[in-house]
């Protein structure tokens, strides 16, 4: 599902050059639930970034289903990222001007869908995240862990082939935690391909894999 | 397989438009209220401004030239031949109107230039000068005159003269020292006199004493620098026997075109004794010039309040969107094109555009317009009134439009086109 060869990633700042990723690999099969751990600051974001068409790797190749994304359009990019990916972000990322629901029910508007069908489907997302209750809160109106299980709804909410977790269980206590690990285990389970970054590792070892990332390359772990 | 790669051009702009939409409409509603009060209130001085400003101005040429159309030249004005000093066959050409019924009325006028002079008994030396002023004399019947043009109305002082009065005389306002607008010295004017004065005229060769009767004041020029005398005597005075009118100003009844009745008398001929005008050709030149210029400077006041609104609109969607980087970030990162997100701003300004334009209009129409051709704004030479044409109007509300939707369109397009990335990330 996703082939990514020899992918290189230097930051510049000022003077000093920091390459993060440095000719990394990494092989992800259809319906594999894999998880990347690795230091603060080694680079799991920053790869996450690549594989999910949000920044271009200095050099390397990035297959996802067949389609070599490194070669498309900005504009394709974007379309891509509709079509096939879901990206939880590590800060929530949802617009504030809209409400739970209306967050959740974007995707599905860009691709499309009536109202109906995209409020039907927005609020079985919903329900996945357990949120049913909040639907009509706007964000600010959430807690921080609500918030990210709106993030989440937002990336499954149109079935896309692959979701891009950034920490999603970062910020909330061990029983919210959970209750995102069962979503993803629950979507992975229906054949879901997930690529999810984490420190904790409790949350890694309910995944099929667990890639570290040390020195700008995955180990196997 | 790869569905996103074949360009469904269409309905990606249907979705597009859709989305867009959407975000424009939650992003005004859940705006703070004093912003959207702040930016429609902007909108709609910018369309008064687009509107009135230039409406006043080419509306104070209109309430002049409308002012010289009821009281001077009527509908179709008919005049001496510039060799001529009368219209040969005046009778004939009022018979002719007399019998036409397009025709409300009209008013043979008979006019000579000559001179005023006041205050000569109190001169010291025989050859000194007292004021005197250089006028238009007609000679016109007092009832077909008032019944055309309402010249009674004009009255400021005193009485009108009537068809059998002697010796009496009603004066324009502008030959009077008392109400003349400016001092000039090509336009001097008569001192001390009023009601009841004895005034001396010299015209066609006689030197006469008559008495000022009533003096009338109107808001054109050419009325205000006459003297009026009683038709029967004027004529005695210039010796003009044989009913040889210098004007006739005629009033058509509502809904007859005077290009038609221009055309009628033409045919008939007596284009070959006289000058027969529309009201338009009629009107004086610098009407037509003012008009012009007042048209230039109306869109150049315009022009610049259409700028400072485009600005406003620039400025506010500008600090909106950057302001809301992060979001526009994330939604392009999960997906939502950049032309939809586009279209929210463009959406939002031309919203903001709707609104100001909708306050603008209700104002103008619904109060302005109304209370000001009710009550005319008094101006020296007009009474002036707002024009605003449907169509004119709506030509400035399409500019509006367009500027606003560029004003939206570039500094959107400017934040969105930003790497997705340093959006979210706000770097
Ligand atoms: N735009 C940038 N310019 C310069 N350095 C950057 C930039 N983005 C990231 N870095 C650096 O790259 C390194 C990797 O960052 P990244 O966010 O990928 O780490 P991470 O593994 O996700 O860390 P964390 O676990 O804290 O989220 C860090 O040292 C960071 O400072
Ligand atoms: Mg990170």
């Amino acid at each position: 599902m996703i082939k990514a060869t020899n992918l290189v990633k230097t930051f510049k700042t000022g003077d000093t050059k920091l390459t993060v990723l440095k000719g990394l690999d990494i092989d992800v099969k259809k319906g594999e639930f894999v998880s990347i751990t690795g230091r603060s600051g080694s680079g799991k974001s920053t790869l996450l970034y690549q594989l999910g068409l949000l920044d271009h790797p200095d050099s390397g190749k990035i297959i996802i289903d067949g389609v070599e994304v490194s070669k498309l359009s900005e504009r394709d990019r974007t379309g891509f990222r509709l079509m096939e990916l879901g990206y939880v972000f590590q800060d929530y990322a949802i617009i504030p001007e809209l409400t739970a629901l209306e967050n959740i029910m974007m995707p599905l508007l860009m691709k499309g869908f009536d109202m109906k069908k995209a409020e039907k489907q927005g609020r079985e997302a919903l329900s996945r995240v357990g949120l049913l209750d909040k639907q009509k809160n706007l964000p600010s109106q959430l807690s921080g862990g609500e918030q990210q299980r709106v993030s989440i709804a937002r990336a499954i909410v149109h079935s896309p082939k692959i979701i891009f977790a950034d920490e999603p269980t970062a910020n909330l206590d061990a029983e919210t935690a959970m209750v995102v690990m069962k979503t993803f285990l629950d979507l992975n389970r229906e054949g879901q391909t997930i690529v999810m970054v984490t420190h904790e590792k409790e949350y890694a070892d309910m995944t099929h894999r667990t890639l570290f990332l040390n020195e700008g390359i995955l180990e196997n772990k | 397989m790869f569905k996103f790669i074949k360009k469904r051009f269409f309905t990606d702009f249907k979705n597009s438009l859709r989305v867009g939409f959407f975000l424009a409409l939650r992003q005004v509603k859940n705006s703070s209220k004093w912003t959207n009060f702040l930016i429609i209130g902007v909108m709609t001085l910018t369309f008064l401004n687009l509107v009135v400003v230039s409406g006043v101005l080419v509306g104070l040429i209109d309430g002049a030239s409308n002012a010289v159309g009821k009281r001077f030249l009527k509908d179709i004005f008919i005049s001496n031949l510039t060799e001529k000093k009368f219209i040969l066959n005046t009778t004939e050409i009022t018979e002719i109107l007399r019998a036409n019924p397009n025709v409300e009325g009209f008013s043979a006028r008979y006019t000579e230039g000559g001179k005023i002079e006041a205050n000569y008994k109190t001169k010291l030396r025989q050859d000194d000068i007292g004021d005197e002023v250089s006028a238009i004399f007609a000679g016109i019947n007092p009832e077909d005159e008032n019944k055309l043009t309402g010249i009674k109305s004009l009255l400021i002082e005193g009485e009108f003269i009537n068809e059998n009065d002697f010796d009496r005389v009603v004066l324009g306002s502008m030959l009077l020292d008392q109400y003349a607008k400016i001092e000039s010295s090509s336009f001097p004017t008569l001192s001390g006199v009023g009601i009841g004065s004895k005034i001396r005229v010299k015209v066609g060769g006689y030197t006469r004493e008559v008495t000022v009767k009533g003096i009338i004041k109107s808001k054109v020029d050419e009325l205000d620098r006459r003297i009026f005398f009683p038709e029967k005597q004027f004529r005695n005075l210039i010796g003009r026997f044989d009913l040889n009118a210098s004007e006739i100003a005629v009033g058509l009844k509502d809904g007859a075109s005077p290009i038609e009745m221009k055309n009628y008398l033409n045919n008939l001929g007596f284009n070959e004794f006289a000058k027969i005008q529309t009201k338009e050709d009629a009107e004086p030149k610098f009407l037509k010039d003012i008009k012009k210029t007042f048209e230039i400077l109306g869109n150049l006041i315009s022009g610049i309040g259409l700028a400072v609104a485009a600005i406003t609109i620039f400025i506010v969607i500008f600090i909106n969107a950057i302001t809301r980087r992060k979001y526009i970030g994330i939604l392009k990162g999960i997906g939502v094109n950049a032309r939809a997100i586009e279209i929210a701003y463009v959406f939002q300004s031309i919203f903001y555009a709707l609104v100001g334009t909708i306050f603008g209009s209700i104002l103008i129409f619904g109060f302005l317009k109304p209370y000001v051709d009710a009550h005319p704004i008094n101006f020296p030479f007009s009474d002036g009134i707002i024009v605003a044409t449907l169509s004119g109007t709506m030509m400035r509300v399409l500019v509006l439009f367009i500027a606003t939707l560029i004003a939206g369109f570039l500094p959107a397009r400017i934040v969105i086109n930003r790497n997705t990335l340093d959006s979210i990330l706000g770097r």
